[in-house]
């Protein structure tokens, strides 16, 4: 075999909730009300326009959570197989050309010359000039012709673009009209046309133009990339491109593993308090009250630091930089459920007190059916939507908590690509002469695109599940930081 | 209402409590002081030797919670636990690496902190407040749906950025105050503007939709229908109805941090170098200066159950319910 | 009272004409109030009656120029003293909001701002309309609140509404309407929410303001008895629009229109007593977005024919100013029988059930006290006595009503029966077995011989369950298998179709919500329901199909009811025995015909003489029962309706008497009792 697969704890966990999400879809299916609420949401076009760019970040990440570690070229007289300690994953082998091209230095988006000039030497003579770069538009002949070059990678682009979308889109609604027993026709027009407010389609409509753009900004993309650093490339020579990609698997790590952390504790601890009351509610509000006066980024440091000491004192845990960093993070998802479950908790807490008030529960009670019993089928699917709505509230609000984070030094392993590295090593940047930007903007636009789609899922998702209950945008860290 | 309120404060006294020993397991049982000696001196010069001379030096090289060696009362006392936890209920934090008092870096640094946070905070809350008032006079038009698509965008920027890019525009390119610093007196304007100006920016999506929420809340209240069958325009509907009922819940999330303004904000205090608390905090963890985490994190949370028992004395002010009953 | 005569010699001070008021729901446009045409005069009372979701509301909204966000006015003119109201600029309709035309509200305890106190809330109207402000303003709003009837009011004016009682509420929303010194003033349901001897109060109150200042009210309304003891004139609402106007006294004696004869029929009272069925409508209002082609009532109605189902009818003339929008009475019908048959089938009164029998239920000086807890270590310091010392018997087969006021603890008491809340002291046994020395395990068995009907359909019924599971549950916890075959046969005893086991809850109306909730009782085949006010969040018409179901399934199943309720036309319908509650205790118990024929304590009295009767009688003035229901944290000493009583002398401020009864009368708990 060319490669060795490797699974990393984060792979695995992110893996298993994968399986989560589609076992949870599979539930939804059946049940009547959350199928509905989620129809809901199907029905805007916001929403699933959010989705289908949340969809698209997902799919970056999951192919980055495949990891593998390449063959070495087998050694003369070791019949036993090497395998390289560098963990590459699928997005890597996928993009090699970006990870593999380096520069010297920085050098601009599209640019053909570096960003510094350099003593050469032409025709004999030293001169101080601006390099051409190694990959960086490295096939032109004359950099004159970049621009008309770069218009023809992205009419090509953009072109195979489309055609990958009408081909995706062309199945999809196939397969749509095959669900339904209806003409290939007849089902393309009711996917295109706007619903009236009584037959209220699924927005597939908002779906396929989304997929448009993407598409299109893709190939685009991809048809540059192939000649040029799109986003330029930073201190080391790095492709800035490949660095956001790789940023995008932290960030979803991030925002929804902390949520195995949170949930349990939330939902068991608020049920428990709601539903017991008396000694057990005293308890556990002593908990949160006590872990939620420290203040939030003060709790998250002093957890982190605590966590480093132990990280650097074992370093025999760990095989490779990798895992080590992979820990390191899976460590700060930890410490980041530790410290904000309490607002979720304290939201069930007080709904399960008004629950366990309700007729229905008396009913059951009157049936002489048991406490557990009664919080597993009358409570806690009442409280699942909130459960819901606070998970999808809470990405946006822990993706942009990770880049604070890494910005004060208690976020990621600094090896490891996150939009907070990111920004941290390009800050320092800006005093220079011209300015680097470039990595600035680019983890802007990535950032922006996934926290401003997560945020506007979650408007929706809040709306389809419960319009009238009052959701405050919780910011574990900002709170303070900012 | 005086009971109400010495309950508050005695029930914040086992928080207190819990507080401190968090802080004390999480410092100094996590990791031993062993531990910790031996990173921060780093793999070269340990030795055994070092490592008592480094805990020595710090007061680390004392039993846990029980010293059973010193005579009489000094069995509780002299140990890690009362040295280093208990004695913060005295606000004695002891010095940090550096060798300077604690307490006494916290009081030089509070006045540039406070010099930032407090026209944050009222700056802050008048404009958000406003913004909220505004999409709510105008709602269901397009005005309030624009305003909330931009409250929206505007909350999934990181702060970073608005501080970055902030520096960048007014400092950088257009040359209006000075990138970073800070000076004593009146000259501190210069230093403080563009920072307060760019976290009154950055707080105004999450919170103006919050409160925008809160309003519509209230505004679709029986009274509130009571109020304009009573023949009131609109905007006294708004400002003696609306508002004076939706500032009850707006109290909880404002009150509890008016203690926390001391502390000063990280981020700004860092990126504009203003020597406040915040900065001291940032500059803390990067040099792994547990001393100051630490008297960092019991502080935060004192000033947090200040502002929780201000939160309950403040509803017993606007709330008639809390307050006669 | 006006006459049809004096009626036509006024101008009509409020002229609606063609009136159209549209909500914009996510279902599509609900014309929500179509096409109403009505006038109200100086002096007189409207009364508009409908059941819920028939646009009433949005009519009084729709006067006001004060619609939900969603709602506008599509159509129509209203003219107040001969000037358009719908044409007005939004400033000077402020101005006549609160000075020419004012409004009260249902819920007096939500529609005041719990901020500001009553000066303040009664002072922005005088500030605005008349004026005044600082010391005249007060002193008009202490005339004010005198004149609405509120003790201590130079004291109260710089109170919160949250510190006065449901009563004193709507007394200050009064006063507060009559600050601007309007001509029209539009009741909304003004007592719905208040208790009976409150609102016999309140309907006094405003009956006596309306003649000293010759208002106008147009008075909206669900219930026939405030009707007929206020209005001088009715509109009927159905589905957004008027199906009949009429005088008070022909809508009385002879209400033309076959909806309001049916409303009159499903009205239970002691008339139809002896457990006869009520007369129900079938189906419900149809939604207001449904686009109608012939008329409204036309699904619903015993004499509809195919014209009904075609043509919408116009208005025709039924009697002396009496008018009506039903194809009856167009004369080109004549031939058509223009009486209603009564639809109710009598059934034989079952009255004669053996008396001897031992009782199923027997409840002994039954306690449920909850600990007041205050000051800085939260000691107890006193105790809510919210029921102190009850004692009840139910025989098989037979119905006890448990009749009180809000407040009075009887939802407590059958909680108690049920060990839904531990009761403090005193002995529940059914069947001859104490209840309250059972471990959990043997109280399970005692569950399936009791259950309870809950008030709120809505609240009653878990939303993310199927009705099938919901009704499998009891008979699940019990072992006693729920299969889908006894939930099919459960929900046809109720009269529901077996198919709707698979639905969920919200696909249902109230009143087939409260046929599953009875369904889920009799899963485990009781001998004794707790009903806890089953129809109170009910309209008249359903309120009737689910009494007659409560009463089809006793005589069949031979089922005891306790029932608990408020109302006592329900109890005068279905009741065996009766059982008055004030403050925690029982006051007077007895046979119905006893306790409601012929009174004995003064509190049965009043209340009973409160209650507001759907006839021509009823605008004789009731025995006034003064002040409000003290708090059960702080019962006054002695007999606890002492300071409330007419007739209450020293000894009754000292010593509580005790429930006895005397020669085959029903026992009372009075020291003067008759």
């Amino acid at each position: 075999m060319d490669f060795k697969p490797l699974l990393l704890w984060s792979d695995i966990l992110l893996w298993a909730m994968v399986a989560g999400c589609v076992a949870l879809a599979f539930y939804c299916r059946r049940q009547d009300y959350l199928r509905r609420a989620w129809r809901r949401v199907g029905e805007s076009g916001v929403a699933m326009s959010s989705a289908t760019i949340l969809a698209a970040f997902v799919s970056v990440g999951l192919l980055d959570s495949l990891h593998y570690q390449p063959r070495l070229p087998a050694q003369e007289g070791s019949t036993e197989a090497q395998y390289a300690p560098e963990v590459l994953s699928a997005l890597d082998a996928l993009v090699a050309d970006l990870r593999l091209n380096k520069e010297k230095t920085y050098s601009a988006p599209l640019a053909t010359h570096a960003f510094a000039k350099e003593t050469m030497e032409r025709d004999g003579v030293q001169t101080r000039d601006y390099p051409r770069l190694k990959w960086g538009g490295a096939h032109l002949e004359d950099v004159a012709g970049r621009d008309s070059d770069l218009a023809r990678r992205a009419a090509s682009g953009a072109f195979y673009g489309l055609l990958l979308w009408a081909a995706v889109v062309g199945v999809a609604v196939g397969l749509m009209a095959l669900a339904r027993g209806a003409p290939y026709g007849a089902t393309c027009r009711t996917v295109w046309q706007p619903g009236t407010a009584a037959t209220r389609p699924i927005a597939w409509r908002a779906v396929f133009a989304t997929l448009a753009v993407l598409s299109v900004i893709g190939g685009i993309t991809a048809a540059w990339a192939a000649g040029y650093h799109v986003f330029g490339t930073d201190k080391v020579g790095q492709d800035v491109l490949y660095l956001s990609l790789k940023s995008v698997r932290t960030a979803l790590l991030i925002g929804t593993l902390t949520t195995l952390v949170t949930l349990p504790l939330a939902v068991a601890l608020g049920l428990i308090a709601g539903f017991r009351g008396g000694w057990w509610d005293d308890a556990i509000q002593y908990l949160y009250t006590v872990l939620n006066s420290i203040p939030g980024v003060l709790l998250i440091a002093a957890m982190v630091l605590m966590m480093q000491v132990v990280i650097d004192t074992h370093p025999e845990w760990f095989e490779t930089a990798a895992e080590r960093a992979d820990a390191r993070l899976l460590a700060l998802c930890f410490i980041l459920g530790l410290t904000s479950w309490t607002g979720l908790c304290r939201l069930l807490r007080a709904e399960t007190l008004k629950l366990r008030e309700l007729d229905y529960v008396q009913a059951a009670r009157a049936f002489g059916v048991g406490d557990a019993r009664i919080m597993a089928r009358h409570i806690l699917p009442n409280l699942m939507h909130i459960v819901l709505i606070a998970l999808v509230m809470d990405f946006s609000g822990l993706v942009l908590s990770e880049a604070v984070l890494s910005y004060i030094g208690i976020g990621v392993d600094s090896s490891m690509n996150s939009f907070g590295t990111m920004i941290n090593a390009a800050r320092l940047e800006l005093s220079r002469e011209p300015v680097v930007w470039w990595s600035l903007a680019a983890a802007f636009v990535l950032m922006l695109a996934l926290v401003l789609a997560a945020n506007l899922f979650a408007d929706a998702v809040r709306d389809a599940f419960d319009p009238r209950f009052q959701w405050r945008a919780r910011r574990v860290v900002k709170k303070v930081a900012a | 209402m005086i009971a109400y309120i010495i309950r508050r404060l005695l029930y914040a006294i086992p928080i207190l409590i819990g507080v401190n020993l968090i802080t004390f397991l999480l410092f100094f049982v996590v990791n031993s002081p062993d531990d910790i000696a031996r990173m921060q001196l780093g793999a070269k010069r340990v030795t055994p030797e070092a490592i008592e001379k480094w805990k020595a030096e710090r007061g680390y090289d004392k039993p846990m919670v029980w010293n059973a060696a010193a005579p009489g009362v000094a069995k509780a006392t002299d140990t890690i636990l009362f040295d280093k936890s208990v004695r913060m209920f005295a606000l004695d934090f002891g010095r940090a690496d550096d060798g300077r008092d604690i307490a006494l870096e916290i009081k030089s640094r509070m006045g540039p902190s406070l010099a930032i946070a407090i026209p944050t905070f009222i700056l802050g809350l008048f404009v958000t407040v406003s913004f909220a008032l505004l999409l709510v006079f105008f709602r269901n038009t397009a005005l309030d749906v624009g305003g909330v698509v931009l409250c929206v965008a505007a909350m999934s920027i990181s702060g970073l950025f608005y501080i970055i890019g902030g520096q960048y525009l007014v400092s950088k390119v257009w040359n209006l105050v000075p990138i970073s610093g800070y000076s004593g007196g009146l000259d501190a304007g210069k230093f403080l503007i563009l920072p307060v100006l760019i976290s009154v920016v950055g707080g105004i999506g999450a919170s103006a939709r919050w409160y925008r929420t809160l309003f519509l809340e209230e505004i679709n209240k029986d009274y509130v229908r009571t109020a304009r069958a009573k023949g009131l325009s609109e905007l006294r509907v708004l400002f003696r109805h609306v508002l004076k009922n939706a500032m009850i819940p707006i109290l909880t999330g404002v009150v509890v941090v008016i203690p926390l303004l001391f502390m000063g904000s990280l981020l700004l205090e860092s990126f504009f170098g203003i020597p406040g608390l915040g900065s001291y905090t940032i500059d803390a963890i990067g040099s792994q200066d547990f001393a100051v985490v630490r008297s960092m994190v019991f502080i935060g949370s004192v000033l947090y159950i200040i502002g929780l028992l201000l939160t309950d004395i403040s509803y017993t002010l606007v709330d008639p319910r809390v307050r006669l009953n | 009272m006006s006459g049809p005569d004096v009626r036509h010699a006024v101008e009509p001070l409020l002229e609606v004409r063609g009136l159209i008021a549209e909500l914009d729901t996510p279902a599509g446009v609900a014309r929500a109030v179509d096409g109403l045409d009505f006038e109200v005069r100086a002096g007189e009372t409207m009364a508009l009656l409908g059941e819920s979701g028939c646009g009433k509301s949005m009519t009084a909204g729709a006067l006001m120029r004060l619609l939900p966000d969603v709602g506008y006015i599509a159509g129509g003119s209203v003219k107040l003293a001969g000037r358009e109201l719908t044409t007005l600029t939004e400033a000077q309709m402020r101005e006549s909001r609160g000075s020419d035309m004012a409004m009260i509200f249902q819920e007096p305890a939500t529609s005041l701002n719990p901020v500001l106190t009553v000066l303040q809330q009664i002072g922005e109207v005088l500030a605005t309309h008349r004026g005044l402000r600082g010391a005249p303003a007060r002193a008009r709003a202490l005339e004010l609140l005198n004149a609405v009837g509120i003790p201590d009011a130079a004291r109260r004016l710089d109170e919160y509404p949250f510190q006065f009682s449901g009563g004193m509420k709507q007394r200050v929303m009064i006063a507060m309407a009559l600050a601007g010194e309007p001509r029209l003033l539009i009741a909304d349901e003004p007592t719905t929410a208040l208790d009976v001897t409150i609102q016999a109060q309140v309907l006094d109150l405003l009956a006596r303001l309306q003649r000293e200042r010759g208002m106008a009210v147009l008075l909206i309304t669900h219930d026939l008895g405030v009707v007929a003891r206020m209005a001088h004139h009715i509109g009927v609402m159905y589905a957004g629009q008027l199906i009949e106007q009429a005088p008070r006294a022909a809508f009385f004696t002879r209400p033309a229109h076959p909806y309001s004869k049916l409303l009159f029929d499903a009205l239970p009272d002691a008339a139809r007593h002896g457990r006869g069925e009520l007369a129900t409508i079938p189906g419900s209002v149809p939604p207001l977005t449904t686009a109608f082609t012939g008329c409204r009532f036309a699904d619903r109605c015993p004499q509809a024919w195919s014209r009904c189902h075609d043509e919408a009818p116009a208005w025709h003339e039924a009697g002396e100013a009496q008018r009506v929008r039903c194809h009856l009475y167009d004369p080109a019908e004549a031939a058509r029988a223009v009486p209603l048959a009564a639809v109710a089938s009598q059934v034989a009164a079952d009255d004669r059930l053996p008396r001897a029998q031992a009782p199923l239920l027997s409840v002994r000086d039954l306690k449920v006290h909850f600990p007041i807890r205050r000051g800085v270590l939260q000691r107890v310091v006193g105790q809510v006595r919210a029921v102190d010392g009850v004692s009840l018997d139910i025989r098989p087969g037979r119905t006890l009503a448990l009749v009180g006021e809000s407040g009075c603890g009887k939802t407590t008491v059958g909680k108690a029966i049920l060990r839904l809340i531990e009761p403090t002291d005193g002995s529940v046994s059914l069947d001859g077995q104490d209840v309250g020395s059972l471990s959990r395990s043997a109280l399970r068995s005692l569950r399936a011989r009791m259950q309870m009907v809950f008030q709120d359909p809505y609240g009653s019924l878990n939303p993310r369950m199927r009705v099938g599971e919901i009704i499998g549950e009891g008979m699940g916890a019990l072992q006693q298998g729920g299969d889908g075959v006894a939930v099919a046969r459960l929900l046809e005893q109720v009269g529901l179709r077996a198919d709707m086991a698979d639905r969920y809850p919200h696909e249902f109306s109230g009143g087939q919500r409260q046929r599953i909730a009875i369904a889920r009782s009799l899963a485990v085949q009781p001998a004794l329901i707790v009903c806890d006010e089953p129809t109170s969040a009910l309209d008249v018409s359903v309120q009737a199909q689910i009494l007659n179901l409560l009463g089809r399934l006793q005589r069949d199943m031979g089922l005891a009811y306790l029932f608990i309720t408020h109302n006592i036309a329900v109890v005068e319908h279905l009741a065996h025995d009766v059982a008055v509650m004030y403050l925690g205790r029982i006051v007077e118990i007895g046979s119905v015909d006893q306790v409601l024929g012929a009174p004995r304590h003064p509190y049965t009295k009043a209340l009973l003489s409160a209650v507001p009767r759907a006839d021509l009688d009823a605008a004789t003035l009731p025995q006034k029962l003064a002040g409000d229901l003290p708090s059960p944290a702080d019962p006054p000493s002695g007999c606890h309706f002492h300071p409330r009583c007419p007739r209450a002398q020293a000894r009754c401020g000292t010593d509580a008497p005790v429930l006895e009864g005397r020669d085959g009368r029903q026992a009372v708990a009075c020291w003067f009792a008759d």
